[in-house]
């Protein structure tokens, strides 16, 4: 906290589709194509973060014929009727207040979100067995997710590719915030890729440096986009996402300068030869309108200038297929230097960022606050905030307030669906008005259920998790965006389609909480039985005996035959005998 | 001359013969030696690793497993025919000091974590109910195919266990247990199922020796780390880290492992040696009565290993060239009359005006209903009948 330290976001963006790229052999529409992009940039108190984004393409309905993508993937879409997929499992959470508005952020855990086809009559059931497979695709415990974690949220996520027509019975969304991101997981990611992890900016993922990280997030995207410009035809894109953010300090020997060999102990040495474009994007926008600070080294093949969540940011670019790049040594080790010293290294505060905990005392009853902060100086926007809280915490929504500056704010749209018992969590989703420079701060109240003994899980005085909630807003940009071809513009911009260029948007997750259930001893069942069975055996063998026990008289035994020789010779001896 | 030839012919005919029974007997070795070969009878290698303790003192239990599956794996076992069972992490732990590592020796020396590792069952999902299903194969029918155990009656399949256990069971992640009479009735189940074609079964827990003493199905060779009464031990801490590394007995087994590789003919009875009781303070057991061939004919490599039989084939396969045939036969794509657009993310006014859904209408239940036919027949009885003409 506080550090500074130099940051770096890597951003690896893999995509493919129909692309009409040059290449030996003419690609026609119809063949699916590879673009994968690193993007590197500093954050403010100075952790690296790296994000890597990888998607490719393949045109429908052409899913017999897997080139590039992934044909576990592409089975699976076909067959279940999936529209879009979603899923994404992250370690760590992303400080929005410290490190700015992420460029995609995901939840603690595991978080998937899907839209189904129109044409999917069951889809409960088709949800399930998503999940279920894609707990053995990702070695995740996605086989968890059932009714009593997932939710129908009828006003956020809505699509993020083609859409005609949304009609929120098609999707489903659930995170389990228990689950634990490790090699395992990243494993399978790795094996998605068509280079793997043996050629292009791959070779860079060692889980041992990726996992000694303050955060992080690999994801999975599947949606349907315009095969072109003209948007008269479609094509599958699968986006495959990794985001890190590197603490330089605590293994970069303190030190502020940092390369590609410092934090992932590897460098590049060429690019995919199945990708029709690889590029590293060094974030060297100058701060605070100053001259800039950063310096890079090599030389970088191109700078590329765009306007990235309202603000205007530079690049630095190499592109991996140039070959310029390569041309002086076998690998290329990108490295950052600092020109001066970094006091005034500061990120402006995002313009809407959240907060959220859990008050109150005791194992009865607590309160869920979350404070949500629009720090823009004169401009208001809506955003929606969506809760999901499991059954076990019941809210009381007549204790729902929302209050701004001291005053109530009443939502514009407000949709509560109340939790069954053991069958559906609560879902609450509210559509609220942030003033300019304002604080809202949004509290319900809850009591704390008390499970059956067989429900608490092994180790319960851990607690119970509550997902964390989740914002989506249409932030007012500083600097208008101009409309851009989708497939010029780097990866990075292009995930959230956006509709002007006067706002963008953005979702942002809170906190997950961590509460605290009354948890019985478990030892009691066995104290129990042992208590009552020696009570019965008491009493019980006490009346019995009682009941059944006779006295007879007893004769007094004639003794042994010592004894007997010994009465004879006492008797001729006149003695009484013994 | 006339009696030196047929003198001369017996000798040929007794030599003849005398060939010929040497001839038959080296060609009967020979042929035993072929049948050695093929004596083994399996066909593919299954591997089910369970280490059954939570929380971060139990790293150890981690480790033992992990340095069975990366023994497994590097003699040739491919992941789709292991099944790994992890109770806890202990790699991307909190608690950890170097993530995404797991080691086996002190000083960091050995990470058998790896880089290429896919655990089937993790945290939660490692109950006695879920060991028992992926044993005898009755699973749902929506748990992906890395999550079962797909055998069939030539598969030899090594079962590894540890935790912490007592005489008799077996402690899961400190809430269930299982005892040696299930696992012992699971081991039937499997063998009427015809699921097995041999079974070794390894454990390294306390008073292990419990564990195998109930089985009763063909084929199956055990060995535990201690017998009952005693307490296995565990091996070394590592000050970095904190805890105990490996337990003693999976240690030497891991080291004895090592040595091995997939052309080895090291067998059983070298596994019956590891760790004395000098190195490993208690007295590892074995079971092989149930076994029907000889523990010194059994490979190492019969269980840790896959061996794959190969044919080498001198025939030219020539693939099809031909690529434009087959992408002129993909069908075409269908295109829109006009452009498609994008949806969009946060259509406020489409939100406020989105109507409340209808609730449902649900037929009064069997409460209501019998409440009110209480209310209206109190007030008729109370208030007399002649009302009813009233309201009918």
């Amino acid at each position: 906290s506080g550090g500074m330290l130099a940051a770096a976001l890597l951003l690896l963006l893999l995509a493919a589709g129909p692309w009409p790229g040059p290449g030996p052999v003419p690609v026609r529409a119809g063949r699916d194509a590879l673009r994968e992009e690193l993007l590197l940039s500093p954050l403010p108190d100075g952790d690296p973060r790296g994000t890597r984004w990888g998607g490719q393409g393949l045109t429908l309905p052409a899913v017999s014929h897997y080139r590039l993508f992934p044909k576990a993937l592409g089975r699976l879409v076909a067959a279940l009727g999936v529209r879009e997929l979603h899923l994404a499992l992250t370690q760590g959470f992303w400080r929005t207040r410290v490190w700015g508005q992420p460029p995609l952020q995901a939840p603690a855990g595991a978080e998937l979100w899907v839209w189904f086809q129109p044409t999917v009559t069951d889809v409960d059931k088709a949800w399930e067995e998503l999940s279920n497979i894609l707990s053995g695709i990702f070695c995740a415990s996605l086989n968890f997710i059932d009714s009593t974690n997932t939710v129908t949220p009828t006003a956020s996520f809505k699509p993020l590719g083609l859409a005609n027509g949304t009609d929120h019975h098609l999707l489903r969304y659930a995170v389990l915030p228990r689950e634990v991101v490790c090699t395992e997981n990243l494993t399978p990611w790795k094996k998605l890729l068509p280079c793997g992890s043996k050629a292009g900016l791959a070779v860079l993922l060692k889980a041992e440096r990726l996992f000694h990280s303050s955060y992080h997030s690999q994801a999975v995207h599947i949606r349907p986009i315009c095969r072109d410009a003209s948007c008269l035809a479609v094509s599958w894109e699968l986006r495959q996402t990794l985001t890190v953010v590197f603490d330089t300090f605590s293994s970069g020997q303190g030190k502020k300068d940092w390369s590609l060999f410092k934090m992932f102990s590897r460098t590049l040495t060429d690019a995919c030869p199945l990708a029709s474009q690889s590029k590293v994007y060094v974030d060297i926008s100058p701060k605070n309108k100053e001259k800039e600070l950063l310096e890079v080294a090599p030389p970088p093949t191109s700078v590329h200038e765009a306007i990235v969540q309202g603000d205007k940011r530079t690049y630095a670019v190499y592109d991996l297929l140039s070959p310029s790049v390569f041309n002086t040594s076998r690998s290329l080790n990108v490295q950052l230097k600092w020109k001066r010293p970094q006091d005034s290294l500061d990120l402006p505060t995002p313009i809407l960022h959240a907060q959220r905990y859990v008050s109150g005392y005791g194992l009865q009853t607590g309160e869920i606050s979350t404070l949500i902060y629009n720090t823009h100086p004169y401009r208001a926007f809506p955003v929606i905030l969506l809760e999901t809280v499991p059954w076990y915490l019941r809210l009381y929504v007549h204790t729902l307030t929302i209050i701004t500056k001291g005053k109530e704010n009443k939502p514009s749209y407000i949709h509560y669906q109340p939790a069954q018992d053991r069958r559906r969590p609560h879902l609450l989703e509210m559509l609220i008005q942030l003033p300019a420079n304002s604080v809202t701060k949004i509290t319900i109240q809850f009591e704390r259920a008390l499970l059956k003994w067989t429900e608490y899980t092994p180790d319960p005085n851990h607690g119970f998790y509550v997902s964390s909630s989740v914002l989506s807003a249409l932030v007012p940009s500083v600097i208008a965006m101009k409309d851009v071809d989708v497939e010029q513009s780097p990866l990075f911009t292009s995930l959230f389609p956006s509709s002007d260029g006067s706002s963008y948007f953005v979702r942002l997750y809170t906190e997950p909480l961590l509460v605290n259930l009354p948890t019985p001893d478990f030892s009691m069942p066995y104290n129990v039985i042992c208590l009552t069975c020696t009570v019965v055996a008491v009493c019980y063998g006490s009346f019995y005996n009682l009941l059944t026990r006779t006295f007879h008289v007893e004769e007094p035994s004639r003794g042994g035959l010592a004894k007997r020789l010994a009465n004879i010779i006492r008797k001729f001896r006149g003695v009484p005998p013994l | 001359m006339a009696a030196a030839v047929p003198a001369v012919g017996w000798v040929r005919a007794a030599a003849a013969l005398l060939l010929g029974c040497c001839g038959a007997a080296l060609a009967s070795g020979v042929q035993d030696q072929a049948e050695q070969f093929f004596r083994s009878g399996h066909t593919n290698n299954w591997a089910v690793l369970v280490c059954t303790s939570r929380f971060w003192f139990n790293y150890r239990h981690v480790a033992n497993t992990l340095s069975v599956y990366r023994s497994v794996k590097r003699l040739g076992i491919p992941d789709s025919h292991i099944v790994l069972m992890l109770a806890d992490d202990m790699a991307c732990n909190p608690r950890n000091p170097k993530p995404a590592t797991v080691f086996s020796h002190k000083n960091m020396e050995l990470n058998v974590y790896g880089d290429d590792v896919e655990v089937d069952y993790r945290s939660y999902e490692v109950t006695v109910e879920n060991f028992l299903r992926v044993l005898t194969g009755r699973i749902p029918p929506s748990t992906p195919r890395s999550k079962r155990l797909l055998s069939d009656d030539r598969s030899n399949i090594l079962i590894y266990m540890t935790g912490h256990g007592g005489n008799g069971f077996l402690k899961f992640q400190d809430s269930e247990e299982i005892t040696n009479v299930e696992l012992a009735d699971a081991f039937e189940q499997m063998w009427q199922k015809r699921r097995y074609n041999e079974l070794l079964f390894i454990i390294d827990t306390c008073q292990g020796a419990s564990m195998y003493e109930r089985f009763y199905s063909p084929n199956i060779m055990a060995l535990a780390s201690s017998q009952v009464g005693e307490d296995s031990l565990s091996h070394q801490p590592d000050l970095g880290i904190g805890v105990h590394l490996m337990d003693r007995y999976t240690f030497y087994v891991l080291e004895f492992l090592e040595e091995i590789h997939p052309a080895s003919q090291t067998n059983m009875n070298d596994l019956f040696q590891v760790c004395p009781k000098s190195l490993c303070v208690s007295t590892p057991g074995h079971r092989t009565d149930l076994f029907q061939r000889d523990p010194q004919n059994v490979l190492i490599t019969d269980f840790f290993g896959s061996v794959r039989k190969v044919e080498i084939t001198t025939e030219r396969i020539s693939l099809d060239p031909d690529l434009a045939d087959f992408e002129r036969k993909l069908p075409k794509d269908e295109l829109a009359m006009e452009p498609l657009k994008y949806a969009e993310q946060l259509p406020v006014a489409q939100i406020i005006h989105q109507k409340p859904k209808q609730k449902d209408w649900h037929p009064p239940g069997g409460f209501i209903l019998g409440l009110w036919a209480l209310i209206i027949m109190v007030f008729f009885k109370t208030y007399g009948i002649k009302h009813m003409k009233h309201i009918f």
